[in-house]
């Protein structure tokens, strides 16, 4: 049994797994329940000026069958009393000294409203608090939430405004619907945030319904933009924890969030620099108890890892995410398919013959059984056919030794520099410029 | 008749597990395919109440051994049960899907997620820290496997005492190979032992070793010694050679090879599990015809449909409303023939009776008769103990699973009868489990509170 306590920013809790903000973090009922089923940690749904919901809030998209690829909502913040909140908030963290009470808050990008807020959720007794410039909608027409989020110079103010009052430590949650999101980190760092997390949700239309014409979802038949999060989400979250990992201007722990399912998505994102994570769309989905298999596959996985603590993980993929002009352009792959799996459905070869670089082939034996071959010479590598092949084990990509140095795009330039400065041509780069 | 020869090969071919275990693929196809239903109503229909969307998301999630513990954890035998659970009628059967698509196949989900961790070596439980106390299991089966492993968690110190060579019970000698090969049951015991229980095979309670001793020797005993042999017809020429006891003939098959049925022809006696076992056993055997005999109907067969959907597929022939009336040897004293009666039906308080339809004696060639019509019990070590019980059947508390006397708890097909439980592995291996609790509670909780 592996340690799974985490310690971000000071902040600590029995195990990685935290509830994000949102709904399943509305009440005290709520959060009390979840630390039942095992969840170490939960930021409270955000505290602010009183807002009212619309009806109807949520869509989600399906995908072939499976419930919930991705989830859009265009709800707000809280829509209960303050007091209400901080009564809950006190009861809670008494009831559970050892876990990790955050609360979100958000409110205008005003100095005097930062410190008035920030001073009564800290007199309750909280671990931390999460600044919510992340919300794509409804807030944001309010100048918060992504609106300030989006601008690096509203994030530095208001983390440092709130860093003022603040005794606990600051985590600084971020929107994902800008170009860079290290801007923005930055941005927070320079604040003074102890902490960064991300993503919040990005904006969405989940759909249009083809019948009524209505947008989905839709309140009295008008829609607006919505924020989406989930499964589908994640890549572009991991992305964005890795760009802020490797930045080593955003030198602050991250919680890291967008489409944890389960313990494997966890696992990547600590390996990419994540302290731990933050889950929504998936408990929203499945109800608390699916931190049970989170904590007992996390154990699981550390023990056989022969990895003592969790905190191990943290950032160990980091120094292999780098930028492309860094990687080595000598270095090839190609498919290799194994007969003995391959069922023959001929996707890998309708994938390459239309949409790659037709390498792969359709043979018969000799007595009469049809098979693929992969013409490894023209195999580029792209990994396409891979991809398609619905059964594991069919296709492997293989590394071919090149027999060359490595050579990135960048060293190629500068040898090009350097050879056209001596006039000379450049060694090992054996591959034309695209 | 000249004997067929059938070679061994071919014998330990037909004898090899039916059903090929789910692919990866299919695994997580089906995995992800469960709704992970709250309070769902197949964990409620596991008499062993394992968290099935709990293991089955650990499949899909790829955490085989928290799938595999979650699933021996409520059912120590759990491995055998992925196997011969009627799950039809159990988990499956509940599945919600059934409503909108089709079921879940939870077995052979849970037959994946154990083969993995048979595959791989897995230890998945440890003894509790020791408590003091010795307890003795009588009977090393599901229900006593069950029992001690519990029992070695909670910190007792077990020792299971077993008649037989091997420890697990008709899992390992009553249930036909082709559904559960013995390296599963043993597999089960090796985890049982793994956790210090002390299994003393070979040694039957009330011969090699007297029940005073073990009474005086441990501070609670769990009779789980199950159901005896199939008792005579009592019809004339059940001692010709080629009468056989289907609990004998189809342990005879899990731990040799037997080539004297290849081409008999073969009558079964009933129509029950045992009964669907022996027939598909003869066909595997070489027999050259298999004929179920049963006096009723296939409505009031008590063999499974998908049972009857196998034994018919293998080819077995069922002659219902048919009672055997004598069996007919030649001079050496083996069988030649069975005569049979026609039976009807006759409505009586609820329940039809077979009666006999006079004049209707028939004559069937046969050169061997599986008797498979139910099974006899342990009375005599039942009484050496002294516990209540009706024709064999023990007495008990339904909750504590206690018998009349506070040493001595039962589980299993011991007290299965009467209207009292059911004849299963997965129920056996519940009733072991709750034994268990009900020791801990009155050994060690109520000590505990008291001091
Ligand atoms: C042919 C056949 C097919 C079956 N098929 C299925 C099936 O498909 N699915 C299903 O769920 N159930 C099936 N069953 C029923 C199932 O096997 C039993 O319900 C289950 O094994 C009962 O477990 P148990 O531990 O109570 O008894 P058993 O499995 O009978 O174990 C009792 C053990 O006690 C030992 N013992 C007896 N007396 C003594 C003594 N004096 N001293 C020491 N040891 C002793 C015995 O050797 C044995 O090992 C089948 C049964 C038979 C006979
Ligand atoms: C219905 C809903 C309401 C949300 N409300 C908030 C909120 O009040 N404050 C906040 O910081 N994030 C809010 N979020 C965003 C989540 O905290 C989280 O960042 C996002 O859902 C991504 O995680 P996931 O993919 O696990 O759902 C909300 C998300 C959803 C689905
Ligand atoms: S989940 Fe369904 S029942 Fe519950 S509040 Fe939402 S719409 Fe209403
Ligand atoms: S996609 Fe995979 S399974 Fe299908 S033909 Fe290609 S290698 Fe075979
Ligand atoms: S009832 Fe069916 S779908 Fe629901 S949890 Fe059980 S197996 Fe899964």
């Amino acid at each position: 049994m592996a340690d799974l306590r985490i310690n971000l920013a000071g902040i600590s809790s029995p195990n990685p797994f935290w509830l994000a903000s949102a709904p399943p973090t509305n009440t005290g009922y709520q959060v009390q329940r979840a630390f039942e089923a095992g969840w170490g940690g939960a930021v409270w749904k955000t505290l602010g000026d009183p807002i009212i919901n619309t009806s109807s809030r949520f869509a989600a998209v399906h995908f072939n069958g499976q419930r919930v690829a991705g989830f859009n909502n265009i709800e707000l913040i809280t829509d209960r009393p303050l007091e209400v909140n901080l009564k809950e908030i006190y009861e809670t963290k008494k009831r559970f000294p050892n876990h990790a009470v955050v609360v979100s808050l958000m409110v205008e990008p005003k100095r005097e409203k930062w410190h008035e807020i920030v001073k009564r959720v800290e007199a309750v007794g909280v671990d931390g608090l999460e600044l919510n410039f992340g919300c794509p909608h409804g807030m944001a027409e309010r100048g918060m939430g992504s609106a300030s989020g989006q601008q690096p110079d509203l994030v530095e103010a208001q983390t440092m405004w709130a860093k003022e009052a603040a005794k606990t430590p600051v985590i600084v949650k971020l929107t994902p619907n800008i170009t860079d999101i290290t801007a923005t980190a930055k941005a927070a760092v320079r604040g003074g945030a102890d902490a960064i997390s991300l993503i919040n949700t990005i904006n969405s239309l989940a759909g249009v319904d083809l019948d009524t014409w209505n947008t989905i979802p839709h309140v009295g038949g008008k829609g607006a933009h919505g924020g989406y999060c989930g499964p589908a989400v994640k890549p572009i979250a991991l992305n964005m924890v890795a760009e802020c990992a490797r930045n080593a201007q955003v030198n602050v722990p991250i919680s890291g969030i967008g489409g944890v399912s389960n313990w494997r998505d966890a696992v990547e994102f600590m390996l990419m620099g994540a302290t731990g994570v933050q889950v929504c769309t998936a408990a929203m989905h499945h109800g608390f108890s699916i931190v049970e298999d989170m904590i007992d596959g996390l154990n699981n996985y550390l023990d056989e890892k022969g990895l003592q603590s969790v905190t191990e993980l943290i950032g160990k993929s980091v120094p292999r995410y780098s930028d492309w002009g860094d990687l080595d352009l000598n270095y090839q792959v190609v498919a290799r398919i194994h007969e003995e799996n391959c069922i023959v459905c001929n996707k890998c070869h309708i994938a390459c013959e239309d949409t790659s670089h037709q390498c792969i082939e359709r043979l018969t034996t000799d007595d009469g059984r049809a098979y693929l071959k992969v013409r490894e010479e023209d195999c580029v590598g792209c990994n396409l056919c891979s991809i398609v092949c619905p059964v594991e084990g069919a296709i492997s990509m293989v590394e071919i030794p090149s027999g060359e140095m490595p050579m990135s795009w960048n060293q190629r330039q500068k040898a090009i520099a350097s050879a056209g400065d001596s006039n000379q041509a450049p060694g090992g780069a054996s591959k034309e410029a695209v | 008749m000249a004997a067929t020869f059938i070679s061994a090969e071919s014998l330990r071919r037909n004898f090899a597990e039916v059903k090929a275990g789910m692919r990866p693929k299919e695994a997580i196809e089906e995995s992800n395919r469960c709704l992970y239903c709250y309070d769902a109503p197949c964990i409620k229909a596991c008499p062993t109440g394992i968290n099935i969307p709990s293991f089955i998301k650990k499949i899909a999630s790829g955490n085989m051994k928290g799938s595999a513990r979650t699933i021996m954890e409520a059912n120590p035998v759990g491995a055998s049960c992925s196997r011969v659970c009627p799950t039809e009628e159990l988990c499956e059967g509940a599945c919600v899907l059934n409503h909108s698509s089709k079921p879940i196949m939870i077995g052979d989900l849970q037959r994946y997620a154990t083969d993995w961790a048979i595959r791989n070596e897995q230890v998945l439980f440890t003894a509790g820290r020791s408590n003091g106390n010795k307890i003795a299991v009588i009977g090393g089966g599901p229900a006593g496997l069950s029992a001690a492993r519990e029992l070695a968690r909670f910190g007792f110190a077990v020792t299971i005492f077993e008649a037989k060579e091997q420890a697990g019970g008709l899992d390992t000698y009553g249930i036909v190979s082709f559904r559960l090969p013995q390296e599963i049951s043993l597999w089960e015991v090796e985890q049982v032992k793994q956790l210090g229980v002390e299994i003393r095979t070979g040694v039957k309670v009330g011969v090699d070793i007297a029940v005073e001793e073990i009474r005086q020797q441990y501070d609670a005993v769990v009779l789980a010694i199950g159901m005896s042999k199939v008792p005579k017809l009592g019809i004339e020429g059940e001692g010709l050679r080629g009468v056989y006891d289907a609990i004998d003939f189809v342990e005879s098959t899990k731990t040799s090879i037997r080539t004297d049925i290849a081409g008999k022809k073969v009558a079964v006696i009933g129509a029950g599990n045992t009964a669907i076992d022996a027939a598909t056993c003869s066909v595997r055997l070489g027999a050259g015809e298999v004929t179920i005999v049963y006096r009723r109907t296939v409505e009031e067969m008590t063999a499974y449909d998908f049972e009857f959907d196998f034994a018919k597929q293998d080819g077995v022939v069922f002659k219902w409303l048919t009672a055997p009336k004598r069996v007919v040897g030649d001079t050496a004293g083996n069988v030649t023939a069975m005569e049979c009666i026609a039976m009807r039906l006759e409505e009586s308080e609820g329940r039809s009776r077979p009666v006999p339809v006079a004049g209707s004696e028939f004559f069937m060639d046969v050169d061997a008769v599986v008797l498979a019509i139910g099974q006899n019990r342990h009375i005599d070590l039942v009484e050496q103990l002294g516990l209540s019980h009706k024709r064999g059947i023990v007495a008990i508390d339904p909750v504590t699973f206690q018998t009349s006397d506070p040493q001595i708890f039962a589980a299993g097909d011991v007290i299965f009868g009467d209207g009292q439980g059911e004849a299963m592995v997965v129920s056996a291996a519940q009733q072991g489990k709750k034994a268990a609790y009900a020791i801990y509670r009155q050994l060690v909780k109520q000590q505990e509170e008291t001091a």
